[in-house]
C-alpha cells in the first residue's frame, strides 16, 4: 500500500504554503504583523508532510459548518 | 429579460460572502429565474442582512459563548457512562467528558477508535473479523491456561488450539514471544501436544512467581493497549469500534482506510495529524457531547473555544495552566484561581499591569473597553475652525 497523504484524511483541511505576494495581502487586509497570526509548529504532521519551514505562512482552506469554505493562516513557528 | 446562469455567478463572484451563502444565493436565483434589475435588489437586500447579521465590532463573543456552552452545562448529567451508538463499548460522556476535552487531558478516561476498512473490503465481514483480530491485542490468557507446577520448578501452559485457530496464532510465534519478552527458554512438551514448558535456569520460587505474574503481560498478537475490538455493520460497511486508542499503529495496518480512521484522544490526534486535525476534533468532540445530552449549541460557539484552544500550534486547555493563566495581565490571573498566588509572584517580580483588559479594569473601577466602551470620540473644536 502507498503511504498515505495526511492532507487525505477527512479531519484535515486543505494547508498550503503562500508566497510574498499573497502575506502581503493578507496581513494588509486584517492590518497585522506576522507574529500576530495563529501559529504552527514546525512539527506538525501536516507541516512536515508539505515541507514548510519556519517563518512561511501556510494557508488553510477549512471547511467550516457556517460559512461552507473558511480561509485560515497560521505562521509557522519553532 | 432572464438572466443566464453565468451572468448570475459573474454578478456573485466577487461579493464579501461566505461561499455557502453565495452558493445557494446562485441556485435559488436560477431557479427564479430574475431579471437584471430584481437581481440588483437581491444582493442589496442579501447584503444588507448579511451585514446586520454580523456580529458587532467590541462585542463580547467569549463571554457570550461562555454563558452559551455553560448554561446548557448546568442540565448536563453529572456522573454517566454509556454505551457509544450501539456498540457495547463503554465511553465517557455527559459533563466529564466536556471538562475532559476543555481541559485538553493528555488521554481520555475512555479511549476509543474508529475504524473503518478499505473500499475493497466495506462488505467483507471475514476481513473485518481478520482486522480486528491484528488490533485486538491476545495475552496468554486468551490463549492457554497457565499452570505453576511448583515440584518441578517450571511454568506450564496448556494452549486452546481453538482459541489460537480462531486468533491465527502459532505455536512458534508463541514462543518467540515469550522468549522474547521473558528472557527465558521455552520448550515443547514431548508427552502432551500443545503444552509449552518453561523451565528456570536456576530453581528460584520468588523467580517463578515473578515469571507467572510477568507472563501475562507480554503482548502474543495484535497492538499493545487494544483491550478489545467489535466489529459492527453500520451503513451497509463494516467498522471496527476499539476499546483502547492507538492511532499510530493501527494506520500501518494495510486494509484499513486511514483517511477516514480516528480516535476520540484529542491529544493523539494532535500528534498524528496535526493541530487543524485537533481543532476540527474538538468541535466534533464536544458537539456530539452535547447533542447526546440533547442540548443543541451553536456550533459558532464551541468553534470559537476550539480556535482559542488551537491558536498557538498546540492544544492547550482553558483554565489555569493554558488560556486563563496565560493572560498578560495580572488581575485577570489573579481574579481566575489561585488569586494570592499570583499576586504574590507578580509582587516578587515586580510585574506591571496594562490595565489593557476587560477583567482589571473592572477590578479598579473604570470603564471596560467593550462595546461603546472601546471607542474613543474626538470632537472638532468649532471655534478654531
Amino acid at each position: 500500500m502507498s503511504k498515505f497523504s495526511l492532507l487525505d484524511h477527512e479531519f484535515i483541511p486543505h494547508h498550503e504554503i503562500i508566497d510574498e505576494d499573497e502575506i502581503k495581502s493578507v496581513l494588509k487586509e486584517y492590518n497585522i504583523g506576522r507574529e500576530q497570526l495563529p501559529k504552527i509548529k514546525i512539527e506538525d504532521p501536516v507541516i512536515k508532510e508539505i515541507g514548510a519551514e519556519v517563518g512561511d505562512i501556510v494557508k488553510i482552506t477549512r471547511k467550516s459548518q457556517t460559512a461552507g469554505e473558511a480561509p485560515y493562516y497560521r505562521y509557522v513557528i519553532e | 429579460m432572464v438572466l443566464q446562469e453565468a451572468t448570475i455567478e459573474g454578478m456573485v463572484k466577487d461579493l464579501p460572502l461566505p461561499s455557502d451563502v453565495k452558493q445557494t444565493l446562485i441556485s435559488d436565483s436560477v431557479k427564479a429565474s430574475v431579471n437584471k434589475k430584481q437581481m440588483g435588489e437581491i444582493i442589496e437586500k442579501l447584503l444588507e442582512t448579511y451585514d446586520k447579521s454580523c456580529v458587532e465590532p467590541c462585542e463580547a463573543v467569549g463571554v457570550i459563548s461562555a454563558q452559551s456552552i455553560g448554561e446548557p452545562g448546568t442540565q448536563m448529567t453529572m456522573r454517566t457512562f454509556h454505551y457509544a451508538g450501539v456498540a457495547e463499548i463503554n465511553v465517557t460522556l455527559g459533563l466529564p467528558r466536556l471538562i475532559e476535552i476543555v481541559d485538553a487531558r493528555k488521554r481520555p478516561s475512555t479511549p476509543m477508535m474508529t475504524v473503518h476498512l478499505d473500499k475493497e473490503y466495506l462488505e467483507d465481514r471475514a476481513f473485518a473479523n481478520k482486522i480486528a483480530w491484528m488490533i485486538e491485542a491476545t495475552h496468554v490468557e486468551h490463549l492457554a491456561d497457565v499452570t505453576t507446577d511448583l515440584p518441578n520448578m517450571q511454568l506450564v501452559i496448556d494452549l486452546n488450539e481453538k482459541a489460537m485457530n480462531k486468533r491465527e496464532v502459532g505455536i512458534e510465534s508463541v514462543m518467540e514471544k515469550l522468549e522474547h519478552g521473558l528472557g527465558v527458554s521455552v520448550v515443547q512438551a514431548s508427552e502432551v501436544s500443545n503444552q509449552l514448558l518453561i523451565k528456570l535456569k536456576e530453581p528460584s520460587y520468588r523467580e517463578l512467581l515473578q515469571l507467572a505474574k510477568k507472563i501475562n503481560t507480554i503482548t502474543l498478537k495484535g497492538i499493545d493497549g487494544i483491550k478489545r475490538v467489535v466489529v459492527r455493520k453500520e451503513d451497509g460497511e463494516y467498522r471496527l469500534y476499539t476499546e483502547g486508542s492507538e492511532l499510530k499503529k493501527v494506520l500501518e495496518i494495510d486494509g484499513i482506510d486511514p483517511a477516514r480512521t480516528s480516535t476520540n484522544n484529542i491529544g493523539e490526534i494532535y500528534e498524528v495529524f496535526g493541530i487543524e486535525a485537533a481543532r476540527n476534533a474538538i468541535i466534533k468532540e464536544a458537539t456530539d457531547t452535547l447533542r447526546e445530552q440533547g442540548l443543541e449549541v451553536d456550533v459558532r460557539h464551541i468553534m470559537l473555544v476550539a480556535d482559542i484552544m488551537s491558536c498557538d500550534g498546540e492544544v492547550k486547555q482553558i483554565g489555569r495552566h493554558g488560556i486563563s493563566g496565560e493572560k498578560a495581565s495580572v488581575f485577570a490571573r489573579a481574579a481566575f484561581e489561585v488569586t494570592v498566588n499570583h499576586l504574590l509572584d507578580a509582587g516578587l517580580r515586580g510585574e506591571v499591569d496594562e490595565l489593557n483588559g476587560v477583567t482589571e479594569n473592572i477590578i479598579v473601577g473604570q470603564p471596560i473597553k467593550l462595546g461603546t466602551g472601546d471607542v474613543h470620540l474626538v470632537s472638532r473644536n468649532p471655534l478654531q475652525g
